[in-house]
């Protein structure tokens, strides 16, 4: 897939040009266009001056990072100590199961991604499912369908 | 406005305290993460609309004061009205009107939305009189809930800054060191050390540079203090970093945010900005020979990161892989400089044993375990949420007498504290004070205060399963033991999961688990197998349970387990019959069901929808 990258200048030019700066940098392209484009991976490389595949094995030890492109809604499902004890696992099955993929995937018509999150601090309305960046507390297998209807 | 002597640190809190005294009442909303996903910004709303059309006396819409967590997750949206101290519960939009008109407008108390203690049927108006706060000592969390965190002078009016002017005008370095050794205080991130001992080593060293992180990386799964603290009371945060900044020698300090906590990153940032517009960072603090600075850095994603050596490779950029500490990061830390890494709960307890002195700090808790602790007290307890006790208070204390015991009136069977690098306790051990020391020897950990409390439908061979599979995923994989011993014991709790293991598993697996503890680089893998052991060493039944009897007491593993309609209760209603996505389930119509076991695929949607409790997990 090709992107516009036409806001990575800008991204570059918040940081100082070094390498103690290349998650800052990450993180910023990520939250952008909510993946790390590879062509973003390279200009990133050549401006911080770090090698190429440095550049990779940070993006790919990080949780926060992903090489693929993101549906339109992200559905992150609670898989924290909390939210596993009070049936979180059936959830995550039940949305993988409606949406018909897996965690981790994203939907053909691209509109919906499905992350696991290892607990997000909201334990004490476990189980919980966000949408979109909006929470959603003691989520359950009968009412979680509603979540995620396109 | 630029803060440059002591002396105007106290006019500006005169002078808010003033302003905001014109106001007779003000309205507290709890907008910590639970509340909020509760609604809380909806009553915030609702108060401002409310405010917008109809004018009250004495009250304006700047008198509606957005706070951090109060705690009490588990009956939110909270709203309290001050100084009454009046604490609504579970308060919808559209109370927002009669809380003015009745709370505000006149000293009414609106009974429907107080708290009802459920061993009474009581209705109870104050914090201090609900047992889930009766039990507590706030000390770290002693401005979360109370303070607007977004703005400096609510905390500066509360007494904030002030231990930084008394070290910065009447304490040596020196001085500040041997206050926090002589207070015993020990890290707040679960290893337990002497915070003095650190902070005087780092000072020894030889060096031009010192650095000072806050660790605020809080990655245990089922943990939340530390994000409630940086989200509700930022500035005590901050103070502490300066005291220690103050104390080692240090001019730059970082706070090291988990990524999960956007919320959390945002108060620092206003934090910070505005401490550098008050003149409280930056060159001559408060118009003394002090330079100091914080920046934030934001965590990506790793567990492993919570370790001291990979932690400060994240922050200069790199993948977070610890190293071998033969020579311990306050020593050779941040770019092979000295560095205190301290966790955010520890640092707040800095100021208050400041301004209080050492001496009292070490009334609070027993012996060798001074202060309080914080934990976020979840699971299936009845009241979840956010907690602070004296050191050596009871397990029982905390789950009964403050969490209000098990949730449907069924039975306790463990609780897991100190998250993947922690154990499970069972119910024999309820009367263990919780401290350092005991949690330790119990084959548990303190950890950074996760506390997740498990009842009978909970299975102890998944909850190993469960962390172990956590830990490979998060296992940087730089040493063997780690992520090759790992994985196999998760491979062999997956065996037993599905009722396929053995007598002998157990036996290999608990060789493996000692010898991961004894060979692996870093705290992720040498405690790692400490929740597979301590299930081991208490709950040994339930393995032999999967592996002799092939079933799951707990009815979780799926592949031990059959739902079956109990036809007494069924009323044949059907609504189970439309959740089954697999057909599974048929019957007539106010007839009792019958689930086809050879079609069910055990995703728990029927149970999830029954009303009457008529569907079985055996």
């Amino acid at each position: 897939m090709t992107h516009k990258l036409d806001r990575l200048p800008e991204i570059l030019a918040r940081h100082p040009q070094e390498p103690s700066s290349l998650i800052m940098v990450l993180q910023d392209i990520q939250q952008e266009y909510h993946y790390l484009p590879c062509e973003a991976l390279q200009e990133t490389a050549r401006v911080l001056g770090v090698k190429l595949a440095k550049v990779f094995s940070v993006a790919t030890f990080y949780n926060a990072f992903g090489l693929n492109p993101k549906g339109e809604k992200v559905v992150r499902v609670c898989v924290g100590t909390a939210c596993h004890i009070r049936g979180g696992a059936l959830i995550k099955d039940q949305i993988e199961r409606q949406l018909g993929i897996q965690a981790g995937q994203t939907t053909k018509d691209g509109k919906f991604s499905i992350e696991v999150v290892a607990c997000v601090g909201a334990c004490a309305m476990a189980p919980v499912v966000i949408v979109d960046g909006k929470y959603h507390g003691e989520v359950s297998v009968g009412n979680v369908t509603r979540l995620v209807k396109g | 406005m630029k803060i440059l002597k002591t002396k105007q640190l106290e006019q500006l809190a005169e002078e808010y305290r003033k302003t905001a005294g014109r106001h007779k009442k003000t309205v507290t909303v709890c907008c910590g993460t639970g509340c909020l996903a509760k609604g809380a910004q909806k009553i915030v709303e609702a108060f401002e609309e409310y405010l917008d059309r109809c004018k009250v006396r004495d009250f304006t819409v700047e008198a509606v004061k957005k706070t951090g967590c109060h705690g009490f997750c588990e009956q939110g949206p909270l709203v309290v009205i001050e100084p009454q101290g009046t604490v609504y519960t579970r308060v919808k939009p559209k109370d927002a009107e009669s809380i003015i008109e009745q709370s505000i407008g006149h000293d009414a108390v609106i009974e429907r939305l107080l708290y009802t203690n459920p061993a009474d049927g009581r209705k109870i108006e104050k914090y201090a009189d609900i047992p889930f706060y009766a039990h507590q000592r706030r000390i770290a969390l002693r401005n979360v809930g109370k303070i607007a965190p977004d703005d400096i002078r609510e905390y500066i009016a509360a007494g904030g800054y002030q231990a930084l002017a008394k070290v910065l005008t009447k304490m040596t370095p020196d001085q500040v060191i041997e206050e926090i050794s002589k207070s015993e205080l020990r890290g707040r991130g679960g290893g337990g050390f002497l915070t003095g001992k650190k902070w005087r080593t780092c000072r020894n060293v030889d060096s031009d540079v010192r650095y000072v992180i806050c660790n605020g990386d809080e990655g245990d799964p089922g943990a939340f203090m530390d994000c409630s603290i940086m989200e509700g009371d930022p500035h005590a945060v901050l103070e502490g970093m300066m005291i220690c900044a103050f104390a080692v020698g240090a001019s730059e300090g970082y706070i090291y945010v988990r990524e999960e906590y956007p919320l959390a990153v945002i108060r620092l940032k206003k934090a910070i900005a505005d401490c550098e517009e008050y003149g409280l960072l930056g060159k001559s603090i408060l118009g003394a020979d002090f330079a100091f600075s914080i920046r934030i850095a934001r965590g990506a994603g790793a567990f492993v990161c919570g370790e001291s050596s990979a932690l400060m490779r994240s922050v200069a950029g790199e993948m977070g892989e610890p190293r071998a500490k033969y020579i311990h990061s306050v020593v050779k830390g941040l770019y092979d400089h000295p560095t205190v890494l301290n966790n955010v709960e520890t640092f707040v307890n800095v100021p208050v044993i400041i301004n209080n002195g050492a001496e009292w700090f070490t009334k609070i808790g027993v012996a060798k375990n001074s202060g309080t602790k914080a934990f976020s007290l979840v699971g299936k307890v009845r009241n979840t949420g956010l907690i602070e006790v004296a050191m050596g208070t009871t397990l029982r204390e905390i789950i009964y007498d403050i969490g209000g015991g098990i949730i449907d009136g069924r039975s306790f069977k463990g609780v897991q504290t100190g998250g993947p690098s922690g154990g499970c306790l069972p119910a024999a051990l309820l009367d263990l004070p919780v401290d350092f020391d005991s949690l330790t020897e119990a084959g548990s950990m303190m950890g950074s205060g996760g506390m997740i409390v498990m009842d009978d439908k909970t299975c102890m061979v998944d909850v190993a399963r469960y962390f172990l599979n956590f830990l490979v995923s998060e296992s940087c994989g730089k040493c063997v033991p780690c992520r090759e011993g790992l994985y196999q014991l998760h491979k062999m709790t997956v065996k037993i999961c599905e009722g396929r293991g053995t007598e002998e598993d157990l036996i290999k697996m608990e060789k493996l688990a000692n010898q991961i503890v004894a060979g692996s680089l870093c705290g992720l893998g040498k405690s790692g197998s400490k929740p597979l052991l301590s299930t081991l060493k208490y709950y040994r039944d339930e393995y032999l349970a999967h592996i002799r009897d092939r079933k799951c007491p707990a009815g979780v593993c799926k592949n031990l387990i059959t739902y079956r309609v109990n036809p007494d209760l069924c009323t044949g209603c059907m609504v189970c019959v439309k959740a089954c996505a697999y057909q599974a389930i048929a019957g007539r119509k106010k007839e009792p069901q019958v689930i086809k076991e050879d079609v069910c695929r055990k995703c728990g949607a029927c149970v999830a929808v029954c009303k009457f409790n008529a569907i079985d997990v055996l």
